[in-house]
């Protein structure tokens, strides 16, 4: 088949919504974003582990220790099974990691945020959870096959996270005067960069239109930004909790909530590295890197003695 | 008795399972953080079927027995109001010297050797520990015990084949292996010293009699240190007191950090 064929070929299984295969021929961008986008995933659950790892050894009672500890646990096992999609796709893990180490790749902004109090697993649950869930769901139906049944798998853990989350939020909403403050105090600080998770605007984002040709993505930004919102709304009426947006209000016309401005300027900078934690999570990774070397390395000399041990036997 | 021996079995699975879950998100290989917080999660799960059952027993004496049981100002004000006290209460609101773990479990985790070495004389001992605990007259601690062999065996099988990847792995790693030991054996001895609610366990046929297993535990330590081409400690001078509350400096660091939100904010739902 000539590269025109080829490009057919994978063309019509895209059109027929046909998954494409690892040993499927696809075009160099479409493997290239996929790599970037999958990478970028695997990199956002293992950073991701560290914001709420934060709490496990002082959450405030031995279930939700146990709870915290077996949900931060689901991330590392979604960072596997990512970086096993990813490595499909002809990339090794550890070139990824080394891609996330120099700040070559990236992972989503929200982990750059501090978890300040224990409100803080409440909210990452119900908010960041919840948005990742809108971000993920129509990923399990993307077209490369690895990646969508990995999907599969993560959004039906982070819609339990997400429940876990909303459920320490209703806890203390129900709870004390000082507890509904942790609530609203973590919901103001998570609220906005929630928003952001869901990538810039429509017009600004270059990789959209392709990736939605792709089927890679299913939605744009602004529209699952949208649908997040709507939700959000809902659930924090039944939290009692005040909305951290003055603008928000139902619009009858486009039976949609309308929502304030978003502030780029500080997503963008959170992007370039400047948010409140960029250093730090990163830090935290490369030192657990740097000093797991000499584990490997042990691991790996092990296994060649004793490979080679069983060859002499 | 059984409550003060519940509650020495409980000390020692939730300080063992605070240390392993500092290790979450920051082990040297993804695979070893997910099996390391498994480990850590199954520990705590042991903690709080101890500390319920420990509840349970601690509701049913007599009102002097159980002011005079604990000497935390915090828990006291939970008995003294009327209150049954739950899990919490005593994982939250004890001090260091009404915890009874060994000393052992509260060790600093170090580097991945001194963790690897910390597991392995403790999950060495829990496997022998649980295996005779099965046969408690007690049928709620036998029923512990069976649940926590499982576990154990899992523990024990992952903490030796790390004492020995990294004994016989590299240079680098057999020292850091062999320092590992050497730092952790003087807190072993503890394990096999029968503490007043031991005695009592073992006399009534409730708990098990350890310096019975100190002989088993020498011989399988001893054979998986060989295979890992390390050296057997030879020191015979061991620490003691944590079953007696007397700890190491690093215990009250752990309380500070755990029981932060239960001593800021008491008496709440969370």
């Amino acid at each position: 088949m000539s590269t025109n064929s080829f490009q057919e070929h994978f063309d019509s299984l895209i059109d027929r919504d046909i998954t494409i295969e690892p040993k499927d021929w696809m075009p160099e961008d479409y493997r290239k974003t996929l790599i970037r986008q999958i990478s970028q995933h695997a990199h956002s659950e293992i950073i991701g582990m560290l914001p709420e790892g934060n709490w496990i050894t002082r959450a405030p009672s031995l279930r939700r220790k146990a709870v915290l500890l077996a949900k931060v646990q689901d991330e590392a096992g979604h960072g596997l099974y990512l970086y096993s999609a990813a490595e499909t796709l002809g990339i090794s893990r550890d070139e990824m990691y080394q891609q996330l180490h120099t700040g070559k790749a990236k992972y989503s902004s929200i982990f750059n945020y501090p978890t300040l109090t224990w409100a803080d697993m409440g909210a990452i649950g119900w908010l960041v959870d919840g948005a990742a869930i809108m971000n993920q769901v129509p990923l399990c139906r993307t077209s490369y096959g690895p990646y969508a049944r990995a999907m599969v798998r993560v959004c039906k853990e982070e819609s339990f996270h997400q429940r876990q989350g909303f459920e320490i939020m209703l806890t203390l909403s129900k709870g004390t005067e000082v507890q509904r403050k942790l609530a609203q105090d973590a919901f103001n600080r998570w609220w906005w960069p929630s928003l952001m998770m869901f990538g810039p605007p429509d017009a600004e984002s270059p990789n959209t239109e392709q990736s939605v040709r792709w089927k890679i993505k299913r939605f744009t930004n602004d529209e699952l930004r949208q649908k997040f919102v709507d939700v959000t709304v809902e659930q924090a009426k039944v939290l009692g909790l005040d909305m951290p947006d003055a603008d928000i209000k139902w619009n009858e016309e486009r039976g949609h909530y309308d929502f304030g401005k978003i502030n780029w300027d500080e997503f963008w900078n959170v992007v370039k590295g400047n948010g409140p934690c960029n250093k730090q999570r990163l830090d935290a990774r490369k030192k657990a890197w740097e000093e797991g070397q000499w584990v490997r390395d042990a691991a790996m000399a092990h296994a060649e003695k004793r490979k080679a041990r069983k060859k002499a036997a | 008795m059984t409550l003060a021996y519940t509650l020495q079995l409980a000390d020692d699975a939730l300080i063992i399972g605070h240390r392993l879950s500092e290790w979450c998100g920051h082990g040297p290989i993804l695979e070893q953080d997910i099996a390391l917080t498994n480990t850590s999660l199954d520990h705590l799960g042991r903690a709080r079927s101890l500390y319920q059952y420990a509840a349970e027993q601690f509701n049913q004496l007599p009102a002097d027995k159980k002011e005079s049981f604990f000497t935390s100002v915090a828990l006291m004000q939970v008995v003294k109001a009327g209150n049954a006290i739950d899990e919490d209460d005593i994982a939250y609101l004890r001090d260091g010297w009404d915890f009874r773990n060994l000393q052992l479990v509260e060790q600093p985790n170090g580097d991945w050797a001194h963790t690897v070495a910390r597991s392995f004389f403790y999950d060495c001992f829990n496997f022998l520990y649980f295996s005779e605990l099965t046969k408690s007259s007690d049928s709620k601690l036998a029923a512990i015990a069976e649940k926590s062999l499982k576990e154990v065996t899992y523990h024990l099988r992952w903490s030796s084949e790390w004492v020995v990847r990294l004994g016989d792995g590299t240079d680098e790693s057999n020292a850091r292996m062999q320092e590992g030991i050497n730092d952790m054996w003087m807190f072993t001895g503890e394990m096999f010293m029968a503490s007043e609610a031991d005695k009592h366990a073992a006399a009534d046929g409730t708990g098990v009699d350890v310096t019975q297993l100190k002989s088993l535990w020498e011989q399988k330590v001893g054979e998986i240190l060989d295979e890992a081409t390390l050296t057997k400690p030879t020191g015979t001078w061991m620490q003691q007191g944590g079953r007696e509350g007397r700890h190491t400096e690093h215990l009250g660091y752990i309380l500070a950090e755990m029981q932060f939100m239960q001593r800021t904010y008491p008496g709440m739902e969370w």
